[in-house]
């Protein structure tokens, strides 16, 4: 049998987000809660959370979460990290042995800044550099996986149900301003602790809902810029598509969602404001192997705010709510229900419509 | 007679029953076969000259006609099979280079029919092209490696020129005197009702043709046959041919009984002359001067135009793609060697260069792993057949294809392989006058529109099943195919699984 | 009123028209019948050939000034829909239609003792005329001008 990574697997999902526009702190408990609702959307095989703003004391140092097969193997890496990085701290991450949750790996996080001497050398942004090594890590050093890079914010992803990693995680101890969630459905996976969601490239993270059709036009093409797609998850390839248009390119959140999830070209055609009009022609003809079609939900995370976005055709559920501060978004109205029982202006939107919410400035 | 004799490859078989001596057959047939046999009362055949072009089977109104292959055959042997005999006869009756016209015919293997299409099931779903928007529409052209914004932060939306296809399909080249006046006619008419484009090939482009110029691209080939200003400029887009498939590594040659009034104006040069096109440009010796006369026709045309590099695949098919890509090159055309061709020696056209296919697979991973995949668009023909085939070379990585022997087949050719002499019964590879009547242009379009379009609703409909609505999201997307009875090494070139992994 | 026009530059010479409107004309089923059965079938439609136009000729459905006027027996007549027809009963193929006609579109049965004369297919075929269905290159077409 192949394992993830070997073979392309194909998964539906649940995805859940809570988001507070003051920056205000919550802890994980309330994410956690909100994906029982939808247990049957996840069969047991994968489940994840991504939080931001949940390592004030270590804000400025790249915070990496890593899976290791090994004793040996974690060694090994350290002794690759400490060529790259300064370790500031290195820990264990916390978990609770509960009976759902079995076979964990060695689950350990680095909190590192990069070697001033050897980036100056590469010659590389900072990000670029953090992002490399990662990308090192993950595709050459067997037995260890990255699964979380970013400054001020974790994932915490496991083989089980997403209720039960959040418990396993002990989410109830972490305060952030905002938290994604995600369930997996795989149709066929043997089980992998790195497969599962939020994946995650520096402060970036996707949860996602979809099968997308576009997975190898995707690939291939991101391939050519220096991420290796290691997993051949829907999730990774988005992941990287993210980082190239928001780091390598530039663009803003709604020009990323002019490309991934672009109107058709009649819908182009009859757009009457000639400026808009023009631009969307241009990131089309510009990007066509970014298009991403076939079915998704994803949200995408970053320090300082969340971005929801279906496919053009709204090929996969999903509903956003307010109350206060909040914005709340899950495949199922159910889920915000559970975080919020008095949310209002609940809404389905649009495919290819994004949905961005930002942090107030200076609040997170 | 005697030791030059060879018997013909086909018999005509005349049903008298049905034969109702209309002499149809004997007016239509350019090789004349056909002859009514007045003392007898009856049609007559002398099959010596049939090409079984099928002329006359077609218009036969009482179906009185068959053509069959011959069974008068020398002994069977599986190492000097038939063809390979007759073929030594002729060079011994003769002393010359063997000709021959159109594809390879020899049972070399076709890739396109051992890939495999993927489609949803339950984990995505499908998409019904008659329901929902489905996008078959291309750019080809250069893509800037950034994009740019002005001093209040919006993008600056200005891009290399492209070439907008309404599908990913193109009528490839094939010049005015290899073809006939009517049926550039059609292709240049059906290209722009399908908002697509035609190719002039190397023989210029006649006057009347000019106000077709917004789908037309205009090729400068060895002999630079017909090039000027006003032609250049005249197209949407220019190709730079430096080989054709069927004859890599080989140029053209046109007889003068050919080179008529017409044909003498658009290619500027003398009635009745033999039009040569070198083996190589005699300005383009090496991968620098490519790059000088890229930019020569760009400066000569205002940097309006995008620029194909139009290449045969051949063995290193790959390093001389990444070679154009950075020429300057818009777009790379590849022509696999199944392609066609008015004439070409038989040696040639059989035994040199590759499958596009494999071409395809290879340039497109080539110029991904340089990281220059953007910088160019790539176009393939060498036989692409069908709907199926265009679906299967977009997924390998091609943005576009270009066809040429089906759109001849829409035409009305019957693939009898005999364009090199000039007496095409149906009016396509001919400049004889009355032949060339033959194919009625008003037709010939709209058979031409009536195929791409089918195409396109083919194209659809397997994209549809895909879970794809968008061509962009098929362009490379090798995991929607699988191969079947293919070799490992084939699988990796190719950059596919086998059916079942 | 829709008629039979003929473009010259697509005309082939072919003659296939001729058969077609030849075995339409008939009475028989198909065209080997019409052929075969021993009679001779008159095509109402004759291709003229020159060295490079060709030119296929048959009734131009005119206002009937010559042939309708000069009929002795009253068997020519004009429809209301403007079609100049021939009433076979009555014809008795003297043949001062085939005089007067400016355009040399009628000709004699002689079998029957009677002319043939193009009526549009009005009385054997569906939609077009056979000559126009059978043409391989739209050379003859059926239109209003």
């Amino acid at each position: 049998m192949k394992y993830e990574g070997q073979v392309r697997i194909p998964s539906g999902c649940a995805i859940a987000a809570v988001i507070s526009k003051d920056g205000n702190k919550m802890t994980g408990e309330a994410i956690t809660d909100a994906m029982k609702p939808m247990h049957d959307r996840s069969n047991g095989l994968g489940g994840g959370f991504a939080a931001y703003g949940i390592y004030p004391e270590y804000k400025d140092f790249y915070a990496l979460h890593m899976f290791f097969d090994s004793r040996d193997t974690r060694k090994g890496c350290e002794v690759f990290l400490k060529e790259y990085f300064e370790i500031v701290k290195s820990e264990i991450i916390p978990t609770r042995k509960i009976a759902s949750i079995t076979d964990e790996p060695i689950i350990w996080r680095y909190f590192v800044a990069p070697l001033k001497s050897v980036l100056a050398s590469m010659q590389l942004d900072e990000k670029e550099y953090v992002a490399r090594a990662v990308m090192k890590i993950n595709s050459e050093m067997d037995g260890a996986y990255v699964f979380s890079s970013g400054k001020n914010m974790g994932a915490f992803k496991a083989v089980g149900f997403p209720e039960d990693v959040g418990v396993f995680y002990k989410l109830d101890e972490y305060e952030g301003y905002s938290w994604t969630a995600h369930g997996r459905y795989p149709t066929n996976t043997p089980g992998w602790w790195g497969g599962a969601h939020p994946f995650t490239l520096l402060d970036y993270s996707i949860v996602h809902n979809g099968e997308i059709s576009s997975y190898d036009a995707n690939r291939r093409f991101i391939e050519m810029f220096g991420y290796k797609c290691t997993l051949r998850t829907d999730t990774e390839v988005i992941t990287y598509i993210m980082d190239y248009l928001i780091r390598r390119q530039g663009l803003t959140l709604p020009e990323i969602a002019s490309v991934i999830a672009a109107p058709f070209w009649s819908t182009i055609e009859r757009k009457t404001d000639l400026e808009d009009k023009e631009k969307h022609i241009y990131l089309r003809t510009l990007f066509p192997s970014l298009l991403i079609t076939g079915p998704f939900s994803i949200v995408f995370g970053f320090n300082g705010g969340l971005m929801a976005l279906n496919d053009r055709l709204k090929l996969r559920s999903m509903v956003v709510g307010e109350k206060d501060d909040k914005v709340f978004i899950a495949s199922e109205e159910a889920a915000i229900r559970i975080m919020e029982p008095d949310a209002e202006n609940i809404y389905a939107p649009r495919g290819g419509e994004p949905v961005i919410i930002n942090v107030k400035e200076g609040a997170f | 007679m005697g030791v030059e004799f060879i018997y013909p490859e086909f018999e005509v078989i005349r049903n008298d029953e049905r034969c109702i001596g209309c002499r149809v057959c004997e007016r239509q047939c350019a090789n004349e076969v056909h002859r009514y046999d007045v003392e007898r009362g009856r049609m007559m055949s002398d099959e010596t000259t049939c090409v079984n072009c099928q002329r006359c089977v077609s218009l036969c109104p009482t179906r009185a006609l068959k053509i069959v292959k011959s069974d008068c055959t020398l002994r069977e042997n599986a190492n000097w099979q038939n063809d390979t005999i007759k073929e030594v006869y002729k060079q011994a009756n003769s002393g010359g280079v063997l000709l021959s016209s159109m594809g390879n015919p020899k049972p070399m293997p076709v890739y396109w029919d051992k890939i495999l299409i993927n489609a949803s099931q339950v984990t995505n779903p499908s998409i019904d092209p008659l329901r929902e928007p489905m996008e078959t529409k291309v750019f080809l052209g250069k893509k800037p490696e950034k994009i740019t914004r002005d001093e209040n932060g919006r993008l600056i939306t200005d891009l290399p020129p492209h070439l907008e296809l309404s599908m990913p399909v193109m009528f490839s080249a094939m010049s005015y005197g290899s073809i006939s006046y009517n049926a550039h006619a059609s292709l240049a008419r059906a290209a722009t009702k399908l908002g697509v484009y035609y190719n002039t090939g190397e023989g210029g482009l006649h006057e009347d043709f000019f106000k077709y110029g917004e789908n037309t691209i205009v090729q400068v080939a060895s002999g630079r046959f017909g090039v000027n200003e006003e032609y250049l400029s005249a197209g949407a887009a220019i190709e730079i041919k430096m080989g054709q498939g069927a004859k890599p590594g080989i140029g053209g040659h046109l007889p003068g009984m050919k080179i008529n009034d017409e044909i003498s104006k658009t290619r500027m040069i003398p009635k009745g002359t033999d039009a040569i096109s070198p083996a190589p440009h005699h300005d383009i010796y090496s991968i620098e001067d490519l790059r000088q006369l890229v930019f020569s026709l760009k400066e000569a045309t205002n940097w309006e135009k995008p620029v194909i590099v139009k290449i045969a695949a051949v063995h290193n098919v790959a390093a001389i793609a990444s070679g154009v890509a950075r020429s300057g090159a818009d777009i790379i055309a590849i022509d696999g060697f199944r392609g066609g061709t008015g004439a070409a020696p038989t040696r040639i056209r059989d035994n040199v260069g590759i499958p596009i296919e494999l071409a395809l697979a290879s340039v497109d991973a080539r110029l991904r792993d340089e990281g220059i995949r953007n910088d160019v668009s790539v176009v393939v023909g060498g036989s692409v057949r069908s709907a199926a085939d265009v679906v299967k070379a977009i997924a390998l990585g091609a943005d576009a294809c270009y066809i040429a022997t089906s759109a001849l087949l829409a035409l009305g050719c019957h693939l009898c392989r005999s364009c090199n002499t000039g007496k095409c019964n149906w009016g396509i590879a001919t400049q004889r006058a009355d032949l060339v009547k033959r194919l009625n242009p008003d037709i010939g379009y709209q058979r031409l529109v009536n195929l791409v379009t089918a195409w396109d609703h083919e194209i659809k409909e397997m994209m549809g099943g895909m879970g794809i609505n968008s061509i962009e999201a098929l362009r490379g997307n090798r995991l929607m195919l699988r191969g079947v009875g293919l070799t490992q090494k084939e699988l990796d070139i190719l950059g596919i699984q086998h059916a079942g992994e | 009123m829709k008629k039979v026009y003929v473009n010259e530059d697509w005309c082939l010479a072919c003659h296939l028209c001729e058969y077609y409107c030849a075995a339409a004309n008939s009475g028989a089923t198909d065209m080997i019948k019409a052929f075969k059965s021993g009679k001779n079938p008159i095509p109402r439609i004759q291709v003229e050939e020159g060295s490079e136009v060709n030119f296929a000729v048959q009734c131009r459905h005119c206002d009937g000034k010559a042939c309708v006027k000069g009929c002795i027996a009253g068997a020519l007549s004009i429809t209301p829909e403007g079609v100049v027809v021939c009433d076979e009963n009555k014809c008795v193929g003297c043949g001062t239609c085939i005089l007067s006609c400016p355009f040399g579109c009628i000709v004699i049965d002689e079998d029957n003792h009677r002319i043939a004369k193009c009526d549009l297919c009005t009385k054997n075929h569906d939609g077009e005329p056979a000559c126009v269905q059978g043409c391989p290159n739209n050379a003859i077409v059926f239109e209003e001008r």
